[in-house]
């Protein structure tokens, strides 16, 4: 396990300012945190953020040929295209 | 967007039998802060990509910059960057990354850096930036835990801080199997005690970063907290 501030580079294409910095407000438990806080599971083909409190799964990061994702779960996905 | 930027392999120095410090010049490097770090990308001949993070273990010196990798065993990149890839050679490097495990030198207040083996990578940079700011700077003190004495990474640095005897930068290496003879502390894990210091309590308003592979963090970072520390005044990096 890592954390958020692993997903510096990867996030760095999609956003101007440095997301890692940004705060996610847990709609699980209420925890507080900055992106680079959060737990990341990143062995397999996705980089998954966790809650550091209660684990819940923030978002996933994952990349395809040609496409970078950005999945948000139930709430749907970004598809960057991506070289 | 921060693009991939050519970066030369310039020289290689140990910091351990097996660590080495990597100096390389970049591309058109715009420079970076205390704590930061690169994706470093390797391409095979047959097209199949690396990417890998790097902590910066020196501050900004103009297109020259440092990393510090330590071999994982079966590792896919570590191995080669620290024993095969060849002076003069070309790799990419993605940079400056990282906003939140950063130490900017204009911000006052007390640090307490804790790093656990290789951990002391971004934190190295730190204790540089602070040492440039001279007798201007907030005080600062870093707590290393380290296997043995043959795994203690920038000497120089260390020996140099413990030399100069400035109560402002204090420096103390936590042994966990093996101390040099002599050495005040008792060989075993990082404690509260190596933690709970004069200068650097909750009270004092200081700052935290601890970094190294996760299980340490994680254990320095709850230490951290139960002494009453806030948790968004420890700053953590997993290199996993
Ligand atoms: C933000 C950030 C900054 C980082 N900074 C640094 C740095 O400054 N210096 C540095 O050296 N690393 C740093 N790392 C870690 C680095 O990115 C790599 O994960 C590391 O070098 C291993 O990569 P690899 O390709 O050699 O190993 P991989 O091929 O990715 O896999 C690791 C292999 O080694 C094994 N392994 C991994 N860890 C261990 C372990 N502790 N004990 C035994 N076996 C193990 C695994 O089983 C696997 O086979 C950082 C990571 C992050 C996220
Ligand atoms: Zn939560």
């Amino acid at each position: 396990m890592r954390d958020g501030n692993a997903l510096a580079g990867p996030l760095s294409d999609l956003f101007l300012p440095d997301p890692t910095t940004a705060w996610r407000l847990c709609p699980g438990c209420g925890t507080d945190a900055a992106l680079a806080a959060l737990h990341v599971y990143d062995q397999g083909p996705a980089a998954v953020a966790r809650c550091p409190r209660c684990s819940e799964i923030a978002f996933r990061v994952a990349r395809h040929p040609g496409q970078l994702w950005f999945d948000f779960g139930r709430g749907g996905a970004l598809r960057f295209p991506a070289s | 967007m921060s693009d991939w930027r050519r970066a030369e392999l310039r020289a290689r120095t140990p910091e351990s039998t097996t660590a080495r410090t990597l100096h390389l010049t970049v591309d058109g490097w715009p420079g970076h802060l205390p704590g930061q770090h690169v994706d470093v990308r390797l391409t095979a001949d047959d097209g199949y990509r690396a990417v890998r993070s790097y902590s910066l273990s020196a501050p900004a010196d103009g297109d020259r910059i440092e990393i510090s990798v330590q071999p994982a065993p079966f590792g896919e990149v570590s191995p080669y960057l620290a024993e095969d890839f060849p002076v003069g050679a070309g790799i990419e490097v993605k940079g400056p990354l990282g906003g939140w495990f950063v130490w900017k030198p204009e911000r006052p207040g007390p640090v307490l850096l804790v790093a656990g083996g290789s951990g002391i990578a971004p934190l190295a940079a730190m204790l540089r930036a602070r040492l440039d700011l001279g007798d201007a700077g907030p005080p600062f003190h870093l707590a290393y835990s380290l296997r043995d004495p043959g795994q203690r990474w920038f000497g120089a640095l260390l020996d140099g801080i413990a030399e100069a005897e400035d109560p402002a930068v204090t420096a103390a290496c936590l042994y966990t199997r093996t101390a040099p003879p002599g050495h005040p502390r008792p060989v075993g894990r990082i404690t509260a005690a190596d933690l709970d210091l004069p200068g650097f309590r909750p009270a004092d308003g200081a700052l935290a970063f601890v970094c190294g592979p996760t299980a340490f963090v994680e254990k320095a970072a709850n230490l951290l907290v139960h002494l009453g520390h806030r948790p968004d005044r420890v700053r953590t990096e997993r290199f996993g």
